[in-house]
């Protein structure tokens, strides 16, 4: 260690040439994290700005102007006469019909299965491991639900559109094969391992002083994880959660191979589904840059960022309260 | 100095070659559908010439035909037949009327599952079928059991092929699923009882190709029936020039209708017109 020859009893009122140095070097070290830190940073504003920037079009451009104004993409347009108001997605057509809002209903869809399964899975998969598992099992079962994370998307969506489709359908009855229910269970097998991990780390990070005394006061082990140790961890579970959302809401590989991908509103689950992410994935290849179409897939990225951010600010918020109220109420 | 020195070895090279006697480059642009095809008859012929380049460029047969017109094309590739207005231009400016050359064929097949008992369905009931007008087999002589359609992303040259020739330029019903690739639809189809998708005759495996039905008779899309034009949805994909091709663009014509080329045609998946 260096450090033991500064240690020397003498004071030394001016500083010695290695401190200096030192000094210097610690200054630039810091200087460096520093930067790598704002990299990331500026690389997203960038990353925002040259995506806004391309949807801009849309509302300078005149011709984009007329073509996909904002009543076209949220309001309902006739698109056949004689026949009532929809909302239709054909952005390539004699006539570009841009309603965005079966995308929304698409996306929303297979998020919602999504979360609805891989939530309690990841969360008390997480709770089992941390809680109740044997130390050997824990110690098999972490790891491999960790190696699922790795499987790409591709190879997932893959599985959910060859094997996961036809039992589906079989098992409900569903009409068409490609359907919300088969893109949410697809998705929900690549964030069930980010819930679960993050979800264990909080689970695990409680105090153990928090469990004794709580079985010191007689309660069961199960009342222990349900009522203290779940609660007390769930700032981290619910960013689990966030963190499970984000990648759901965006996810595209497996939402494009296994959705179906026809823009129909319908409430039903069984129907096929259209979602923003895999539609800015297919169309973008063979659109005209710098056309309005062009410029729409820009604006369903932005609209992805919009809603990732603010969910992200929402949940931030809500564990500011959660660890408030948790904190205060232990003090 | 390298540069330079392998620049006048091509020219020489160049020069060496009877065929490129006025050595430099060959454009060609127009329809996206044909893009894949001719860009891999570029590759074969340039291996074959060294001496030529061939610039094979996109943006759909309108653009292609009017760059002819501006002349800032030598060839002019386009997957339907110049319009009057076309050739008036054409006229105006250069005094010819243009050259066609027919150079491949492409076909749409439609699939259905192997079990559904229909072979034969006209274009007046495909159209139907997917405007999302027809939505129950019965209605064309099926079982009782609702259609699910399967269509292609709106990137794909197919997708626009069957809104011309088969929709009449209306647009596909909302709840026909897009799928990425022709492949995906014919495994889709297999799969699905009821289903209904199109794509190139190439790719019909495991599925049932549909025959089209005209008048009382029934075409089945062989190659036959493409190449002679019986079978209705098929159409042809041009080579349109100013004038009779001369020097490196009859090289490169003689190129892709000599069987070498047609059988590059049927490699990238459309049908030889020799």
């Amino acid at each position: 260690m260096q450090e033991q020859s500064l240690a020397s009893p003498v004071p030394v009122p001016t500083l010695s040439a290695a401190a200096r140095r030192r000094q210097l070097k610690e200054k630039v070290i810091a200087g460096l994290v520093t930067a790598v830190a704002f990299t990331g940073i500026a690389a997203l504003i960038l990353i925002l700005i040259f995506v806004a920037k391309e949807a801009l079009g849309l509302f300078t451009d005149p011709h984009a102007r007329q073509e996909a104004s904002l009543s076209k993409m949220f309001l309902p347009q006739v698109t056949r006469p004689g026949r009532p108001a929809t909302f239709v997605w054909q952005p390539v057509s004699s006539v570009p019909k841009v309603s965005m809002i079966p995308l929304f209903i698409g996306t929303l869809k297979t998020t919602l299965v999504s979360m609805f399964v891989a939530v309690p899975l990841g969360v008390f998969g997480a709770l089992f491991a941390a809680e109740f598992a044997p130390r050997r099992l824990r110690e098999v079962l972490k790891p491999t639900i960790e190696l699922l994370a790795g499987i790409p998307s591709v190879v997932l969506g893959f599985f959910a559109l060859m094997v996961m489709a036809s039992f589906v359908q079989d098992l409900f009855g569903l009409e068409s094969r490609l359907n919300a229910v088969v893109a949410g269970l697809g998705l929900a097998l690549a964030i069930v391992p980010v819930i679960f991990t993050v979800s264990e780390d909080a689970l695990t990070a409680v105090p153990r002083s928090y469990r004794e005394a709580s079985l010191a006061l007689g309660a069961t082990p199960w009342e222990t994880a349900w009522k203290v140790v779940l609660p007390a961890a769930a700032p981290g579970i619910l960013a689990a959660c966030v963190l499970g959302f984000g990648r759901a809401i965006g996810e595209t590989m497996i939402v494009l191979m296994a959705s179906g991908n026809a823009a129909i509103v319908s409430a039903r689950l069984g129907d096929s589904v259209r979602s923003l992410s895999a539609t800015i994935a297919a169309e973008m290849g063979e659109v005209v840059v710098g056309s309005p179409h062009y410029s729409l897939l820009f604006f369903i990225g932005v609209e992805l960022f919009a809603f990732t951010f603010v969910l992200n600010m929402f949940a931030t918020s809500w564990t500011r309260k959660v660890m408030k109220r948790l904190t205060g109420g232990a003090g | 100095m390298k540069k330079t020195l392998l620049s006048s070895l091509t020219a020489l090279v160049a020069l060496a070659t009877p065929l490129a006697a006025q050595a430099g480059t060959l454009t060609v642009k127009g329809s996206d559908t044909m893009v894949i095809l001719v860009q891999r008859w570029a590759e074969e012929f340039m291996k074959k010439n060294p001496g030529t380049k061939v610039q094979v460029t996109g943006g759909g047969s309108g653009t292609g035909l009017s760059a002819l017109q501006n002349g800032t094309t030598d060839i002019a590739m386009s997957s339907r037949e110049m319009k009057e207005a076309e050739q008036e231009k054409l006229r105006a400016r250069f005094s010819t009327t243009g050259v066609e050359i027919p150079v491949a064929k492409d076909g749409v097949t439609f699939y259905v599952n192997e079990t559904n008992p229909v072979t034969a369905l006209t274009v007046e009931q495909l159209k139907g079928i997917y405007l999302g007008d027809t939505t129950n087999w019965k209605d064309v002589g099926g079982p009782a059991a609702n259609i699910v359609l399967y269509s292609r992303e709106n990137s794909s040259g197919t997708y626009s092929f069957v809104k011309d020739n088969v929709l009449g330029g209306d647009d596909y019903a909302a709840n026909a699923q897009t799928l990425p690739g022709t492949a995906a639809v014919v495994n889709a189809v297999a799969k699905e009882k009821n289903g209904i998708g199109y794509g190139g005759a190439a790719y019909a495996k495991g599925v049932k190709e549909l025959k089209i039905k005209k008048g009382s008779e029934e075409f089945a899309p062989t190659a036959d029936n493409v190449k002679s034009g019986k079978y209705p949805l098929s159409r042809n994909l041009f080579f349109y020039l100013r004038n009779k091709p001369s020097g490196e663009a009859k090289a490169f014509i003689d190129f892709t209708l000599s069987p070498e080329g047609q059988a590059v045609v049927t490699k990238v998946g459309y049908f030889p017109v020799k």
